[in-house]
């Protein structure tokens, strides 16, 4: 029983860090029609940029600090000199010129910091693990990304849907000709966009770097999981990626860690694990199959 | 008649011995021409081919093979068994489809007779047929897959580094010999991956408490370190090369399995690099390796010195795999005399005329090494973690597919 809830955690927690990634790419996706494959090149960044912090300073909040300013700055930069350039173009030069990206971005990480992966600490404040229930201690620090995750979340809901920036994003989405002639900067409304989308991408990316390892190419592992979100979310809706990202996290999660063990039952040990193997790791695009079949649009699509 | 004729033609009779002189003088400067020509040839480098992965995640496998071999070109003065060679580098990107066509452009436009290079055995599966195959000499560095060890196994394809089982053969006899009785086990769900957990099978004694295939882009193991402690073994054998290794062990800190459930890997899954990036999460990690920088040999202890002056930074397996390789290429080049002809390079290479970083080193009856292995074990030294060598683990161990190898 326990584990089945230790499970159910870890399954949360992944989706929370899928949800980071997937709310940037459907904001951009979703709203300015731009296929970004460098997102995860920003991801790599943030993590990049706390790590160096971090070693240098051996400050949280500053490692903190870089991660999201180096994120989010060079993510407008990039809005700023390339994006810009392709809004109006179709989707296969954007897909061009933002793989582009991903190639000088690891290419500029292999320069400054080498091919060898990075180490990042656990912030001592949040090393160790807490007792749940009886049997079930969990990682403090896997609690803490749940809880910024969500976080974030709420915060989102309420910047998109409560705020006069909230509601330029939501009109900017579906007229943005309409938003313009009103009067609003909606060249500046994009970059801002941009520039948030980069925020949280770099937020995931700091928060991976003690778990995960820190090294070039990181990005474009996850950047296929993150896309996967999006799509059965549905495209340019931060409800849709949050769900998305939690029914994603908690199947894939459930289904490495149950399935070889119920196929168990049905036929011999090592069969069970390859079949289960095998399975689990298409069980998320099946996923994506079957919803995509059911419901084109993803299953919350925006402007609904 | 001939004998008359011959007297009446004195004087035709100097003319021709004149000629014939002339004639051999000709040819005599022709032929020293020649000569002169193919000392010139001589005088070029030979051309070795280096396919290796240097970007992407895994680029400081190849970056530490690529230095490696350099050093050993370096320590000779460009020379290579006393003959001089040019080293051609190019990148795979962990592509087999692009390792294939670098190969394909070094045999038929620059004629390159021998290669090597090939950090991962996909890319090997794909390229290594058709080096082999176009007459060319294939010695690998690094990946040595069980198909081409047995039946496949080809006169032109030797291997310096291991068979690949052998690694986690190693690794199997380190959990025996530690008296572990029930083991966990992990690795990728891919060829090289399943190719482990067999060969820690073959040599583990003990009980398997548990199988798990990750995926092979898998970063968040959070879900199978739930099942290690629902399992409670006495042992962890994982198998994770590169960055999934480093998350896989720091994320066994965090799940509070380190220093409660005891683990043995293989060389890949731990070296300097990886270990730098672990971190205190390695402490107490039993690897079983081929060759580790403490080793106490004259090859060793030079070709670690010149490491540390040339490139300032840990040497790791791969380093010395480089380097190892150089230097078995150099033996070949110096038994066929500074030729390409690869029938003699065959020839030379196969007697393993060479000193080896790792000791004592020969080719089995499918070139593939027969060796010892060592247990290592991650140790803290002051501030700094230390991979030391704690004993052997298996003498001259050569892979189970020789027997099906007819060369």
């Amino acid at each position: 029983m326990t584990l089945i809830l230790e499970q159910l955690l870890n399954g949360l927690q992944f989706g929370v860090m899928l949800f980071l990634l997937a709310a940037g790419l459907t904001l951009i996706f979703g709203i300015m029609g731009v296929i970004n494959l460098a997102h995860g090149s920003l991801y790599m960044v943030g993590a990049y940029a706390a790590a160096f912090a971090a070693a240098q300073t051996g400050s949280l909040l500053l490692a903190v600090l870089a991660g999201l300013v180096a994120a989010s700055v060079i993510g407008m930069v990039i809005e700023y000199v390339v994006l810009r350039r392709l809004y109006a173009r179709d989707h296969l030069d954007q897909v061009l010129a933002t793989f582009a990206l991903i190639l000088m971005f690891n290419q500029a990480v292999t320069i400054l910091f080498g091919r060898q992966p990075l180490f990042v600490s656990i912030p001592p404040l949040l090393n160790g693990s807490v007792q749940l229930l009886p049997g079930l201690a969990y990682p403090l620090y896997r609690l803490a990304i749940i809880a910024v995750g969500l976080f974030i979340a709420l915060g989102l809901y309420l910047l998109i849907n409560h705020t006069r920036i909230g509601m330029l994003v939501r009109a900017g989405a579906t007229h943005r000709e309409m938003v313009r002639a009103l009067g609003v900067d909606i060249r500046l409304l994009y970059t801002a966009v941009f520039g948030l989308g980069a925020l949280l991408a770099g937020l995931a990316g700091l928060m991976a770097g003690p778990i995960l390892a820190v090294q070039v190419g990181m990005g474009e592992q996850i950047l296929i999981m993150t896309f996967v979100v999006v799509v059965i979310g549905g495209v340019g809706s931060i409800r849709g990626a949050f769900l998305g990202a939690l029914i994603v996290g908690l199947v894939d999660t459930c289904l490495r860690a149950f399935l070889p063990g119920l196929l168990r039952h049905v036929m011999s040990g090592s069969e069970a694990d390859a079949l289960g193997a095998g399975l689990a790791s298409m069980g998320i695009y099946l996923l994506m199959a079957i919803v995509l079949l059911a419901r084109p649009k993803g299953l919350f699509p925006a402007n609904v | 008649m001939v004998p008359t004729a011959t007297i009446n033609n004195q004087g035709t009779m100097k003319t021709m011995r004149k000629r014939i002189i002339y004639g051999a003088t000709v040819i005599a400067a022709a032929a020293s021409g020649l000569l002169a020509f193919s000392a010139q040839a001589q005088q070029q480098p030979i051309k070795i081919g280096m396919i290796t992965t240097l970007s992407g995640p895994g680029g400081y496998l190849g970056q530490d093979l690529r230095d490696g071999f350099k050093l050993a070109i370096d320590l000779e003065g460009g020379k290579l068994g006393g003959v001089p060679v040019e080293l051609v580098v190019e990148d795979d990107g962990l592509k087999p489809g692009q390792g294939k066509q670098i190969a394909e452009k070094m045999l038929k436009t620059d004629g390159i007779k021998i290669m090597t290079g090939i950090v991962y055995s996909n890319v090997a599966g794909a390229t290594v047929p058709d080096i082999v195959d176009s007459g060319a000499l294939y010695v690998s560095p690094n990946a040595a897959p069980s198909n081409f060890a047995g039946k496949e196994c080809h006169e032109n394809y030797f291997v310096v580094s291991w068979q690949n089982d052998s690694l986690h053969e190693s690794a199997g006899q380190n959990a025996t010999n530690l008296g572990y009785k029930k083991a966990f086990i992990l690795a990728p769900n891919y060829q090289a991956g399943k190719d482990a957990l067999t060969g820690f099978k073959r040599y583990f004694k003990g009980e398997i408490a548990g199988e798990i295939y990750t995926r092979l882009d898998q970063t968040d193991f959070a879900a199978e370190m739930a099942q290690i402690r629902s399992a409670n073994p006495d042992v962890v054998f994982q198998f994770h090369p590169g960055g999934t290794g480093i998350a896989f062990l720091r994320q066994y800190q965090q799940a509070g399995l380190h220093g409660k459930i005891p683990m043995v890997v293989a060389a890949p899954s731990l070296d300097a690099v990886t270990l730098a990036a672990v971190g205190d999460a390695a402490v107490g990690l039993n690897v079983s390796s081929h060759w580790n920088s403490d080793f106490d040999n004259p090859a060793n202890k030079k070709f670690m010195e010149a490491w540390t002056k040339a490139y300032n930074r840990p040497a790791t397996y791969y380093s010395s795999q480089g380097y190892d390789t150089a230097l078995a290429i150099a033996s070949a080049l110096k038994g066929s005399g500074g030729r390409t002809d690869v029938s003699a390079l065959r020839g030379a290479l196969v007697k393993a005329d060479f000193q080896s970083v790792r000791g004592a080193f020969k080719f089995g009856p499918n070139q593939h090494p027969v060796q010892d292995w060592y247990a290592l074990k991650v140790e803290k030294e002051g501030d700094k973690l230390i991979l030391k060598t704690v004993g052997k683990v298996l003498s001259n161990h050569a892979d189970v597919y020789a027997p099906q190898c007819k060369i």
